[in-house]
């Protein structure tokens, strides 16, 4: 008995000292996991407010296209243009990006495929229209006009 | 002497997962997920070339039409318009007139709002001017089945319960089409304003 009561007495805290390791392990997996931003943009993005949105649940369906003025007027001028992954391309290009994007879903979810527009409140509506023509071609018809949420009123 | 400098050896590392728990916390907190919340739209499919379009011919009283010009101006059912958030209400009555008003839609099935912008229209007014024509569908459609247009717009079609609320507002028939759609056109711009 008295043997049990020393032994008892040694153990008497639980070792915490993996508890940080195991939390670090926690802390490391969301720092990796959480993608701060896909592309670099090289365009202005100041987008314009809206109030009816809609939330797009299937991130797999959505391919970006980011279209505005360049953030760097001196080499790529003042002309507002389309973005699609890092690079800038025409709008007659669109319909390849679409295409590409469209080859790396399942066949059945093609149709439904997203195709997001973050479109800077300065461009003119020209240039957006060419890109839905393009679009209309490559039979993505789908579009999500990318506002965030009007919070006044 | 030696006994007592065991008992103290390691140090106390407790606090060290507080610590990484305020990281992971503010971790968290900071990073924003991409949120893809928007105005979704529905482009028409690319014209058959082998077929000619389709001569409708409109009644023009089941137009509501909106231009906007490079200006920024808009130019509502041929009559300037200043303020952007007043289209809400001028489609709500359009739309459900019913036949009362000579000058306005016959029923919401014929309705159409018709957004006709320039090449030289900025992007932030088209927006707004969208953005008040499907608020004003939101409530109509809310107002019928006693919800809010927030409420109605956040119904999960895939849940029965709600897509029944759904169809109602839509007054679905039969056939499975609505009798009060949300017809919105964006009309090809005009090119008076340049690129």
């Amino acid at each position: 008995m008295s043997k049990f009561k020393k032994n008892s007495k040694a153990s008497q805290e639980i070792p915490t000292a993996a508890l940080p390791d195991i939390i670090f392990m926690l802390l490391f997996f969301f720092m990796v996991t959480t993608v701060l931003r896909e592309t670099t943009l090289l365009v202005e993005q100041k987008l314009p407010l809206a109030t009816q949105l809609k939330k797009i649940e299937r991130k797999s369906l959505v391919n970006y296209i980011y279209i505005g003025k360049p953030k760097n007027l001196k080499e790529f001028g003042s002309e507002p243009r389309v973005q699609v992954n890092d690079a800038f391309i025409s709008t007659k290009e669109v319909v390849q990006f679409v295409l590409t994007a469209k080859d790396k879903l399942d066949e059945s979810e093609r149709e439904q495929i997203i195709m997001s527009m973050k479109v800077d409140k300065e461009t003119k509506m020209g240039i957006v229209t060419d890109v839905q023509q393009e679009l209309r071609e490559a039979n993505a018809l789908k579009v999500l006009y990318n506002t965030p949420k009007r919070v006044d009123e | 002497m030696k006994r007592k400098d065991r008992g103290s050896a390691q140090i106390n590392s407790g606090s060290m997962a507080d610590i990484a728990f305020l990281l992971l916390i503010f971790f968290l907190v900071t990073t924003q997920i991409a949120t893809d919340k928007g105005i979704l739209i529905r482009l028409p499919p690319k014209p058959d070339p082998n077929e000619p379009p389709p001569d409708i011919k409109f009644n023009q009283r089941n137009i509501f039409k909106i231009l906007i010009n490079s200006q920024d101006d808009l130019l509502v059912e041929d009559e300037p318009l200043r303020d952007v958030t007043l289209l809400k209400d001028m489609v709500k009555a359009f739309v459900l007139n019913n036949g009362r008003d000579p000058n306005l839609s016959d029923s919401p099935s014929d309705a159409i709002v018709s957004i006709k912008a320039d090449r030289g229209t900025s992007y932030d007014i088209f927006i707004n001017v969208y953005d008040q024509c499907e608020a004003a569908y939101m409530e109509m459609y809310g107002e019928k089945v006693g919800l809010t247009a927030e409420e109605f717009r956040k119904l999960d079609r895939s849940d029965p319960e709600q897509k029944k609320l759904y169809d109602r507002a839509r007054e679905v028939g039969d056939d499975g089409k609505p009798q009060f759609p949300k017809q919105i056109s964006i009309a090809d711009p005009t090119k008076y304003g340049g690129n």
